[in-house]
Parts: structure tokens; C-alpha cells; sequence
């Protein structure tokens, strides 16, 4: 019976063994992802992978081809024996992957197929993250694999709670954005926006001067930046309003120089302050408008009634600004000042 | 028996529609819901925080006896202004490059 088992192993496809340590090369490799460094190649092979020496009865618990989301798996794992099913979702995040369905019931109905999962254990039980729950029909994987499908907690580090308590607290079935989830994502925010601040800061230096090449600068910061830092403390309750509150205290430092540190007329100064206000807050709502993309909090429905609400006031308070810098520019000419 | 609260300029907060007639309290879209939107209770499930929800669609694809309708959408704001904008059909964040295919 037991060589019977064996010869049979042999032929079946690859169990990969992993361990529950991170290593330094994961480690770095989380940091490169966090980095946003050639997002799409932090992955794992999809397949059947082994933590321990697991069992017929041993638990089974599933996750995406992302290293973030493998590794916050495996890593809480320590000491248990159990086997990890990893599907493929082009090495993105579980979250994300569901919302997509490539973290979704066919590829959890394939991925045991093509991993013979039925074969090798007794235990008929998957434990999905909860977070893929939009992509996956417990009861069609149900239904056509005959494995059961439970949903773990939210986050990977309660799931041994999980297995001791044998049920997930609502505590552990809500999804937080707490200050440390939120400054994790500030260099993948501010990495995708440094090309666009670093070429409109030259552009602008060159154009119109110092203060704007700043200006710049203090958008892509305070978008990317203090933006996710100051969410729940922003006043307000949609994105973009926060963003345009934010917006406006960025331009302040601008205004007050061109009032303060100008020898010009003061009709002049204050009209050129009003301008600098105008044209730096839309582009920090509009920062602020795209993050609703980074967190599980907005709908659909908001993000599109938040765009359909503030896009056309942002681009009017812009214009505004750029109706009066222009003004200036040719009042200043026409000796009007 | 559908709830469909609105804010204060009388849009709907989202497309959440729930109907406890059909109900059978099998528990899934509490335990599903990353947002406490669905609580259990006596007998049915109880939608106690309608406005938080985000329209994952978690709850609607487990709900064993379709009790539960949800437009569900990833709501990229990036895609949906270029969309807007194009006047085409709005795609999700994925589409190519960005996170990897849509199945």
C-alpha cells in the first residue's frame, strides 16, 4: 500500500516545498514591489507547494502568485504542516485578483485539477483568503470538485487565531486602513508620479521660474505623500473633497511668498496669490481622486459620482488660475499694475 | 424589499439591493463582507451597514440562494475618467498592462 502511494506520488505532479521563513532575497524582493521595480515580475509559480510534512488530513490553504501575498501566507504559518495551493493571478495581489476573477472560482477549479489535489488528501476543505471571496462561488467549487470551501480571515498573521477559535471574529473579517497600511503605499504612489514631477519641474523652471518648478514638486509630494498620511484627519468625506483641503493648505506657502517676498504692487500680488491657490489645489484633489483606486474602501459608484461631481469644478478652479496668471502676465506688460 | 437608502442629493450610495425573503440564513455574506455591511441574525441575515459598502460583490457570487444584487465593479478612477473622456466603455484597471488580464 505504501510503495503503492509512492509510485503513484511519482507520477503525479510537482509539490513544491517551501518553509515559513522569509529569507533576506524575500525580504528584498517585497521591498523592490513596494518600490513599484517592475511590478508585474514579483511572482511565484502557481502549483501545489508543501509547508512541513503534510498529510492525507493536513489543512489546505490557497493564495495568489504574488510574493506579498504568498509570503504573508506561508510566513504565518509557522509550525503548521499543511499544504499551500497557489493559483494563478499573473502575480497580482489577492484583493485585486478578485475583483478581476483571476482569483476566481474556474481558476481554483483548474488549479486543483491540474494540481491532482483530489489524490493526495483525505481533507476535503479549502481555506481561501477572505479577501478572494468576490472572485470565487464557494458553493460551485463546491459543487463541481467536491472540496469545501471556507474563508479564512482577512489578514494572514490572525489565521492561526483562526484555526484555534475554528471561526474568524468580525474583528478579523474587516479590512483596515490603518497609518502603517496606508505609509506602505507612499513610495509605490510617489514612484509612479516622480517622471511626470520630475519633467513638468524642468519644464516649469525653465518657464516660469523657481516657485513653479516647486509648485510642482509640492503637488506630487502632498499628493502622494501627505495625502495618504492625513486620509482620516483630512476634513470632509470623499476623496477629492480632502484632496482639494489639502490642496489649498499646499498653496498657502506660495501664496503668502508672492504677497510677502514680492516688492511688486499689492493689487498685483494678491491677484498672483489667488492664482497660485487655483491652480495647485486641483491637481492634489485629483492625486487624492485616483488613490480611492489604492484602498478597499470606494465603490464603484462613489469613485464614478465623485468624478462626475469634481472633475468639472477642478477643471474650472484650474482654468480660473490659469485665466489670471495670464491676465498678470499681460497686465504686468500693458503696465496695468 | 429592496433597500436602497439615498444621501442627501437623493442619489442611490451604491447598487446594494437585498431581499430577506429568500433569506436562509446560511451566514455566508457576513463572513464574506469586509465591511460588516451584512450581520448575522434570527433566522436571516441583517444588512446593518448599508452605506459602508463598496461593492466588492463578495456577498452576491457566495449567496446560495441569490438574495443578494450587487453591480460589482474594480471602480478604477483612472479608467473610468479615460473612459469618460474617450466615450468609450469603461474598462477595469486591468486591462493590459496594468494588472495583468481580465478573465
Amino acid at each position: 500500500m505504501k510503495l503503492q502511494m509512492q509510485t503513484a506520488l511519482k507520477s503525479k505532479p510537482e509539490i513544491i516545498p517551501t518553509t515559513s521563513r522569509l529569507t533576506g532575497r524575500d525580504k528584498w524582493d517585497h521591498f523592490l514591489a513596494r518600490c513599484r521595480y517592475r511590478r508585474m515580475s514579483h511572482i511565484v509559480s502557481p502549483g501545489l507547494y508543501s509547508l512541513g510534512s503534510p498529510g492525507p488530513e493536513s489543512q489546505i490553504f490557497v493564495s495568489a502568485n504574488y510574493t506579498l501575498s504568498f509570503d504573508a501566507l506561508r510566513s504565518s504559518l509557522e509550525g503548521i504542516d499543511c499544504y499551500i495551493l497557489v493559483l494563478n493571478t499573473y502575480g497580482i495581489n489577492v484583493w485585486c485578483a478578485a475583483g478581476k476573477g483571476t482569483f476566481g472560482t474556474e481558476e481554483v477549479i483548474e488549479r486543483i485539477e491540474l494540481t491532482e489535489l483530489k489524490n493526495l488528501v483525505k481533507n476535503k476543505v479549502l481555506i481561501l483568503p477572505q479577501l478572494g471571496a468576490p472572485g470565487v462561488c464557494s458553493q460551485e467549487v463546491e459543487r463541481r470538485t467536491g472540496f469545501k470551501v471556507e474563508f479564512g480571515p482577512v489578514r494572514a498573521r490572525d489565521i492561526k487565531h483562526y484555526l484555534t477559535n475554528g471561526k474568524a471574529t468580525p474583528e478579523m473579517r474587516k479590512v483596515n486602513f490603518d497609518i502603517k497600511d496606508r505609509a506602505i503605499l507612499i513610495p509605490v504612489e510617489l514612484i509612479g508620479l516622480a517622471p511626470y514631477i520630475l519633467v513638468l519641474s524642468i519644464l516649469f523652471y525653465f518657464i516660469s521660474g523657481f516657485w513653479s518648478a516647486l509648485a510642482i514638486a509640492a503637488i506630487g509630494i502632498s499628493g502622494a505623500v501627505f495625502f495618504p498620511l492625513l486620509l482620516p484627519f483630512l476634513p470632509t468625506k470623499d476623496f477629492t473633497s480632502k484632496g482639494l483641503v489639502l490642496g489649498v493648505v499646499t498653496s498657502i506657502p506660495f501664496a503668502y511668498q508672492s504677497i510677502a517676498w514680492s516688492d511688486e504692487i499689492l493689487t498685483y500680488n494678491a491677484i498672483s496669490a489667488i492664482a497660485w491657490i487655483l491652480l495647485i489645489s486641483p491637481w492634489v484633489a485629483y492625486i487624492a481622486l485616483n488613490f480611492t483606486g489604492s484602498t478597499t474602501f470606494t465603490s464603484r459608484t462613489g469613485v464614478r459620482r465623485e468624478i462626475f461631481r469634481y472633475i468639472p469644478i477642478l477643471a474650472v478652479i484650474f482654468i480660473s488660475g490659469l485665466i489670471l496668471s495670464v491676465l498678470l502676465g499681460i497686465g504686468s506688460y500693458l503696465g496695468w499694475f | 424589499m429592496a433597500k436602497s437608502s439615498s444621501c442627501a442629493c437623493g442619489e442611490s450610495l451604491n447598487t446594494l439591493i437585498y431581499d430577506p425573503e429568500l433569506c436562509i440564513n446560511c451566514g455566508l455574506c457576513s463572513s464574506v463582507c469586509p465591511h460588516g455591511v451584512f450581520t448575522e441574525g434570527d433566522g436571516k441575515a441583517v444588512l446593518s451597514k448599508y452605506e459602508e459598502c463598496m461593492e466588492c460583490g463578495a456577498c452576491q457570487i457566495n449567496c446560495p440562494v441569490g438574495a443578494i444584487h450587487v453591480e460589482s465593479g474594480v471602480g478604477c478612477a483612472a479608467a473610468m475618467i479615460r473612459a469618460a473622456l474617450l466615450r468609450r466603455n469603461e474598462v477595469t484597471c486591468g486591462d493590459a498592462a496594468c494588472c495583468g488580464p481580465i478573465k
